[in-house]
């Protein structure tokens, strides 16, 4: 499947088994969705349970805030993440705080699923990754697959989950796990394992992330589109390294990091989204916390520049292969590896 | 003001400002702040809406439009909204001033139900009044009054069912009382105290009954109003028959929430009632600061095919009977309706404010609409129902009640003095479950 089916067939599980599963947005009833993620719901379960809504953020996410309240377990799809912030107050200030406030009285379990990340030459408006306004706010749980495999199970935990659920979809892994290299053919989905999703239920617990390569060098740590990128960038080389795809930023998986960094004393990060203040930092601190006497170097962040995301630079801006491996070679030099590394870079692409 | 009412006046609409200190003519006239120059009297200037009085002026409220009590009709309950728009600028009145019920909306309301409503109006007062008490003890650190108000939300929930939903602002202690919630629960809240079911996490009055129809209310302002129309949506998902009722003050109708609150109650036709409490200030700014002076709040629904009301909050019969109205089209599958209730905030908007600050002394008891409570108190007595003396006794029991109510409360603790929740309820409820990080925390801290 490719990821679009993946979540098309984690909503459709869960309306199967779940009547208090509805799902609602933007383009999402009859036509399903501009990504196609709802095609033919709208069919198998009639409108009341799939419709479209007025194009109104705020709205949306704070009917799913009453609905949730009633009982259902409403699936609010934000059209592009860009769309999010006219909604970003029903999230922060009431669904978030809904059950704490109210001492359990109310909760608001619900999903709010929005594709996320660039590469498709969306534009500022079309390609932000905006996760750290999420993992920022307690009462949040945030989550980002890299795999169709992984978006089913995590969406089903997701629509399970008691608390709000954030859940970002990295649109340039829609229909192919992008590693960064823009300018190369798209692999499909169905030539990779994680491609291959059952069609019966299950889900992916939230909070555990996953090992997908396994080293001694070097750990990195990446969500989304850049546990790809990763891949990519170590493919070729002679570096053996842990990556590790959180899957999930909030609850996190601290003790899988811990364990990794303890064993290879160095750390590379990377994302997407812009560098200050971005999850990464936050990663770094607790890196630094949880690990600082086991660090051979120190931390390094690769990410998507201070800036608005352009337009025709955004090849640019999408922190690739090339500049992750350079990150990579700074945290192991004067080891022998980062010589071969480096030249290995230099010769490879320019990203 | 329109613009062609601007264009009759004189100067154009400019005088206001001129009156103004500060506002010069080289400052209206002259050189703009910009740089740029300026012909004469082809300038523009903003129009910064102002209350008819402020500090030291006379109470003045010919500007609010009422219509005789009995004087508006009361459309079918499956009235399309197209053909009563007339009804959200008449304003809805059943109590006339020589203390009848009169017109097509009097006799919704049993006298049973006018005295059980009274006792509820009063209950609320007293309970203001004590509180409003404890606050200036040091019991608490936040009080909001609703004082001239009680008609609109006992009203409306003696028009509701047991399982209806209201989510309410935080000057609806009346849809509460009305239930008779229990007064010690309400008071331990406002202590936050060991016996606090908020378990001090939320701010005093912002209570949250689910058994009783009462949403947890968030202290931010509309939210709630857009979350009300989602609830009813999930009634109407559910094929259940409950409604919801939303709660919105006029000055917040400014948010974005009340125009998406409304916008998916036109589109989705869900059995909810939309309550503007319109009580003439928000805060310090009056109701022209929300678009009050332009067109009647009840209006806005206009634009959006929802059946409105404009309707006088101070009358229990009114609020009763309009409220049952949208209660019946809500519950029959006919949709969403919003009503404006003409009301005036007689106290400050919390115990932090000073209203004798902004707005003419007098103010309140100057209020063409009344007293809630007066008025019902003098419509029972004229029907034999009521008298001064039960009046007097109910009035004092009701102090005592709430008196002994506070003692109790005051055993489990008060803000700042006695028991208190444990640090470690803060760190409770954030997620059902206590993720490791704030377990982490916990232990820092050391609960």
């Amino acid at each position: 499947m490719t990821m679009i089916e993946a979540i098309r067939d984690a909503i459709d599980t869960m309306m199967a088994r779940d009547q208090r599963v509805v799902v609602f947005g933007e383009d999402v009833g009859y036509f399903g969705g501009v990504f196609r993620c709802t095609d033919g719901l709208q069919e198998k379960y009639g409108a009341s349970r799939v419709f479209d809504t007025p194009i109104n953020e705020s709205g949306i996410i704070g009917v799913a805030v009453g609905m949730a309240s009633y009982g259902l377990r409403p699936i609010a799809e934000i059209q592009f993440a860009d769309y999010v912030y006219p909604g970003y107050d029903q999230i922060v200030s009431e669904a978030a705080r809904l059950r704490h406030r109210s001492a359990g009285d109310f909760t608001a379990p619900m999903v709010v699923r929005m594709p996320c990340g660039g590469g498709i030459f969306g534009g500022q408006t079309h390609s932000q990754s905006p996760e750290a306004l999420f993992t920022h706010v307690a009462g949040l749980k945030t989550v980002m697959p890299s795999n169709p495999y992984d978006a089913k199970g995590l969406l089903i935990a997701a629509i399970e989950d008691p608390d709000p659920v954030i859940f970002f979809e990295p649109k340039r892994l829609y229909n192919g796990p992008f590693d960064g290299y823009h300018d190369r053919p798209l692999t499909a989905w169905k030539q990779h394992p994680k491609g291959a999703v059952p069609e019966d239920y299950y889900s992916i617990e939230l909070g555990k992330a996953e090992l997908v390569s396994e080293g001694d060098d070097v750990t990195i740590i990446a969500y989304g589109t850049l546990v790809h990128v990763a891949l990519a960038a170590l493919e070729g080389t002679n570096i053996s390294a842990d990556v590790i795809d959180l899957r999930t930023l909030v609850p996190l998986d601290l003790a899988a990091i811990e364990a990794s960094v303890q064993k290879t004393g160095r750390c590379v990060i990377a994302h997407e989204a812009t560098y200050t203040n971005g999850y990464g930092a936050e990663l770094a601190a607790l890196v630094q916390e949880t690990c600082f006497y086991h660090l051979e170097a120190p931390i390094e962040r690769v990410t998507g520049w201070d800036t608005p995301y352009p337009h025709a630079q955004e090849w640019d801006y999408f922190p690739g292969p090339a500049r992750l491996e350079k990150a990579i070679c700074r945290v192991l030099e004067g080891t022998a590896l980062a010589e071969g590394a480096a030249a290995q870079a230099n010769g490879g692409a320019n990203q | 003001m329109s613009g062609t009412d601007l264009d009759a006046l004189p100067d154009g609409g400019k005088h206001a400002d001129a009156e103004r200190p500060g506002v010069t003519e080289e400052s209206r006239w002259g050189k703009s702040a910009t740089g740029a120059s300026i012909k004469g009297a082809n300038a523009l200037s903003l129009h910064v809406p102002e209350p008819v009085g402020r500090p030291g002026d006379e109470p003045n409220f010919s500007h609010v439009a009422l219509s005789a009590a009995g004087e508006v009709s009361r459309p079918a309950v499956d009235a399309y909204a197209g053909d009563i728009k007339a009804h959200a600028t008449s304003l809805v009145r059943v109590l006339s001033d020589d203390h009848e019920a009169v017109g097509e909306w009097a006799g919704a309301t049993s006298l049973a139900l006018c005295v059980q409503g009274l006792r509820a109006m009063m209950k609320v007062r007293a309970y203001d009044e004590r509180m409003l008490i404890a606050q200036r003890q040091g019991k608490t650190s936040f009080y909001i009054q609703c004082t001239g108000e009680e008609a609109i939300s006992c009203g409306q929930r003696l028009a509701l069912e047991r399982g209806d939903m209201c989510f309410p602002t935080y000057r609806q202690q009346g849809l509460l009382l009305a239930q008779d919630y229990p007064l010690l629960d309400m008071i331990c809240q406002v202590f936050s105290n060991s016996r606090d079911k908020l378990r001090g996490r939320q701010l005093p009055v912002m209570y949250s009954a689910k058994d009783y129809g009462f949403f947890s209310i968030s202290g931010n302002l509309g939210t709630q109003f857009v979350q009300a129309v989602g609830w009813a949506m999930a009634s109407a998902i559910d094929g259940n028959n409950r409604i919801a009722s939303g709660w919105i003050g006029e000055g917040s109708t400014a948010e974005s929430d009340f125009h998406s609150a409304l916008v998916f109650a036109s589109v989705y036709r869900p059995p909810v009632i939309l309550n503007v409490v319109n009580n003439q200030w928000a805060i310090s700014s009056f109701q022209g600061v929300a678009g009050g002076a332009s067109a009647t709040f009840a209006e806005r629904a206009h634009g959006y095919g929802i059946a409105s009301l404009r309707v006088d909050g101070n009358d229990f019969l009114a609020v009763h009977a309009a409220s049952k109205w949208a209660e019946r089209r809500a519950r029959s599958n006919l949709g969403p309706t919003l009503i404006e209730w003409v009301t005036y905030r007689a106290a400050g908007h919390s115990t932090s404010d000073d209203p004798g600050k902004y707005r003419p002394k007098g103010d309140a008891e100057a209020w063409p609409l009344g007293d809630p409570i007066d008025r019902l108190k003098n419509y029972l007595i004229k029907q034999d129902r009521w008298s001064e003396a039960q009046h007097e006794q109910t009035w004092t029991a009701l102090q005592e009640e709430v008196r002994a109510a506070t003692r109790e409360a005051e055993t489990y603790g008060t803000l700042n003095e006695g028991p208190k929740p444990s640090a470690l309820e803060m760190f409770e409820g954030v997620y059902e479950e206590m993720p490791e990080h704030l377990l982490r925390q916990r232990q820092k801290l050391g609960v």
